[in-house]
């Protein structure tokens, strides 16, 4: 069953000048297109993990999905509901519970002057779902339970934690109200390894657990070869590659995905000298015509130039990429 | 002969609660030319480590007591003065972040002259000359008119670019390079490590690498340590320590880093979190963490010991006890 679909999800920010800058220096106004037309789906229980370089509005797809940005296009389905037009609603309390947020820093996202009780329980307040203190106690301390942290743990504050635990504090808020879809935005990023792994494993048993969607975005392959069932990859605000896990990394496609797999480095392959691409993630409010990619493309053709390439399906893989359409890669 | 050489080590921090030690008698040495990686947790070590070869540990923090020796030569007790001839002449350094280790306010070409003419005696037409090379075998293209830019007009990369040109720019022997990737993309990262390493191997330098990825460390270096609580745990040649880790630490740490080119449904992990300094186990500081803990590594602290064609500290490769039975051969991939 398909939970999540979004459907052409655009947001444009307006950076122009100030008005009279612009009416001096006859300006037009400059806008960003952080993301510019991304459909998906996720089926219930399943996890979909979306890749790619800093800037590429990866964080800002996220926001627009908890209803933290409007969408200037497109919309998003939740469950068979608008979930913007939800949001606005009286309804849309009822739906903000079904979705949470876990952020990529556990030192910035959690209250310094809250103790752990405040922050687990405050979304269990806020939904009305828990009134009576004694429940909420007990409430907190089963969550605390479930993410691996001790309930005495409850009367601290955040700053008597490690990185690792913070990130638990912050799941365990996440999944306070009981939602069904978790969107996480780069959880491990800020953690070194071992902690990486244990939070990750943490996340995977609850999705077991708990049958949660999860929209997983991260910049690092290797933990999205470990967490997600589908992979999408993102460039400059479009999405230019959506495939199975298997499918993706057995065989990438788009250029740009085998430039990312091709660029990490590999632990047991010691000593082998890469081909690193070169080149940079263009500016964005300036992007290159036709194929976003097409400066840094090996592959690149008079067509990649002007024409941008649109998502297809092709072979069961969804790809914008006119090479790949074409039959030259 | 090692060109640099690090014996003992001990780094402390003075508190009013007591002394912390940052750095516990450490010791490892660099041949000419070689890349020796460090890596190791936030916390364990690795940049204090970095920081105290370039002399730039920031009271209350101080080298207790150890050597640094540079091409036989100590370094570690030269006033400020002194060691300012030896950074960027003989020891050059990479940071993390390339924003902050530019300045602002010059442009990219009065650094480079500045650093050039600091170390060697060229004159400004010479010095120019050569930041402008320098600049181009970095790989930034038209660096004659870039060398007028200022380092906000740089991108992350090509600023990363600039701080490694100012590292080489004196022919430093040795390179100290903490955790020159971290703040960059994956494809800028790649392009980054190959020129690191490329133009390291042209200029002789050897390089100390300092970071927290395993997949950079496997890549570029040819030896690595391992650091755990301030100490080295495991140390070793690069394939050896990833492929067969000698140290429960090392092992639990390749078997946590997720693997692009393989499926893992439960990643392994170390349970619990690197100890505060303030809170260092007895014996060897691992231990409340260590699957194959026994008695004598609660009381006494492990040095560094041979363990096949590593170094590890662990009493696990203690020859001169009766070893208990092993519970389970310690494995990377499994």
């Amino acid at each position: 069953m398909t939970l999540v679909q979004a459907h052409d999800l655009a947001i444009t920010f307006d950076v122009s000048p100030p008005w009279l800058n612009r009416v001096l220096e006859r300006q037009p106004r400059t806008l960003l297109h952080a993301v510019d037309g991304v459909s998906f789906e996720i089926e219930k229980g399943k996890t979909l993990a979306l890749v790619g370089e800093s800037g590429c509005g990866k964080s800002t797809l996220a926001k627009l999905l908890v209803g933290l940005y409007q969408p200037s296009r497109g919309y998003l389905k939740f469950d068979g509901l608008d979930a913007h037009a939800t949001f606005k609603s009286p309804a849309g309390l009822q739906l903000r519970s079904r979705i949470q947020m876990i952020f990529q820093d556990p030192y910035a996202s959690l209250n310094p002057r809250w103790t752990v009780l405040d922050i687990v329980g405050e979304p269990l307040i806020e939904h009305g779902l828990v009134t009576e203190p004694p429940a909420l106690k007990t409430c907190v301390g089963t969550l605390l339970t479930s993410v691996g942290l001790n309930p005495l743990d409850m009367t601290k504050y955040p700053h008597q934690f490690s990185g690792g635990q913070r990130q638990r504090i912050s799941i365990a808020r996440a999944l306070a109200t009981q939602p069904e879809f978790l969107v996480c935005d780069e959880p491990t990023s800020a953690l070194d390894v071992s902690v990486q792994a244990q939070v990750l494993n943490i996340m995977k048993d609850l999705q077991r657990k708990l049958g949660l969607t999860y929209l997983f975005i991260s910049h690092n392959l290797a933990v999205v070869r470990h967490v997600s069932d589908q992979v999408g990859v993102m460039y400059l605000g479009r999405l230019v590659e959506l495939a199975d896990k298997q499918v993706l990394f057995a065989q990438p496609r788009h250029p740009y995905t085998r430039m990312l797999i091709d660029a990490i480095p590999k632990m047991h392959d010691t000593g082998r000298a890469r081909t690193p691409v070169r080149g940079e993630v263009p500016n964005p409010l300036n992007p290159p015509p036709g194929c976003a990619f097409h400066p840094r493309c090996p592959h690149a053709s008079e067509r990649c130039r002007s024409e941008r390439p649109q998502l297809l399906t092709l072979q069961g893989v969804q790809i914008a990429c006119h090479a790949v359409e074409e039959g030259r890669i | 002969m090692s060109l640099l050489q690090v014996k003992n080590l001990v780094v402390e921090f003075a508190h009013r609660h007591g002394t912390l030690r940052a750095l516990d008698d450490i010791s490892f040495d660099i041949a000419p030319g070689e890349i020796l990686g460090v890596v190791g947790e936030s916390g364990a070590g690795k940049s204090m480590t970095g920081a105290a070869i370039i002399g730039l540990i920031e009271p209350p923090g101080r080298i207790a007591s150890g050597q640094i020796l540079l091409e036989g030569e100590r370094i570690d007790q030269l006033g400020f003065e002194q060691m300012r001839h030896i950074r960027g002449r003989r020891i050059g350094a990479i940071f993390q972040d390339p924003l902050t280790s530019l300045n602002p306010l010059y442009t990219i070409g009065q650094q480079l002259i500045e650093t050039i003419r600091a170390h060697l005696p060229l004159s400004h037409a010479q010095a120019r000359e050569r930041a402008v090379s320098l600049l181009s075998d970095t790989g930034i293209s038209a660096a004659a008119q870039r060398m007028a830019h200022y380092p906000h007009q740089f991108s992350g990369g090509m600023r990363q670019r600039v701080v490694i040109a100012l590292a080489l720019a004196a022919e430093p022997k040795l390179i100290v390079a903490d955790e020159p990737t971290t703040a960059l993309d994956v494809s800028i990262q790649a392009q980054i490590i190959t020129l690191l390493k490329t133009l390291c191997r042209q200029h002789g330098a050897a390089v100390m690498l300092i970071t927290h990825d395993m997949g950079v460390i496997a890549e570029t270096c040819d030896r690595v340590a391992v650091m755990y609580a301030g100490r080295i745990a495991e140390i070793g040649p690069v394939h050896e320590v990833i492929n067969h880790p000698a140290h429960p630490y090392t092992a639990g740490l390749m078997a946590a880093i997720p693997d692009i080119t393989q499926d893992r449904e439960h990643l392994n992990q170390i349970d619990g979190a690197m100890p505060r300094l303030n809170a260092i186990p007895t014996g060897c500081a691992f231990h409340p963490r260590c699957p194959h803990t026994f008695a004598k590594c609660k009381s006494e602290r492990p040095d560094l010991m041979d363990a096949g064609a590593t170094r590890s500290a662990c009493w696990l490769h203690d020859t001169l006890r009766d070893r208990p039975e092993r519970s389970g051969a310690l494995s990377s991939t499994d």
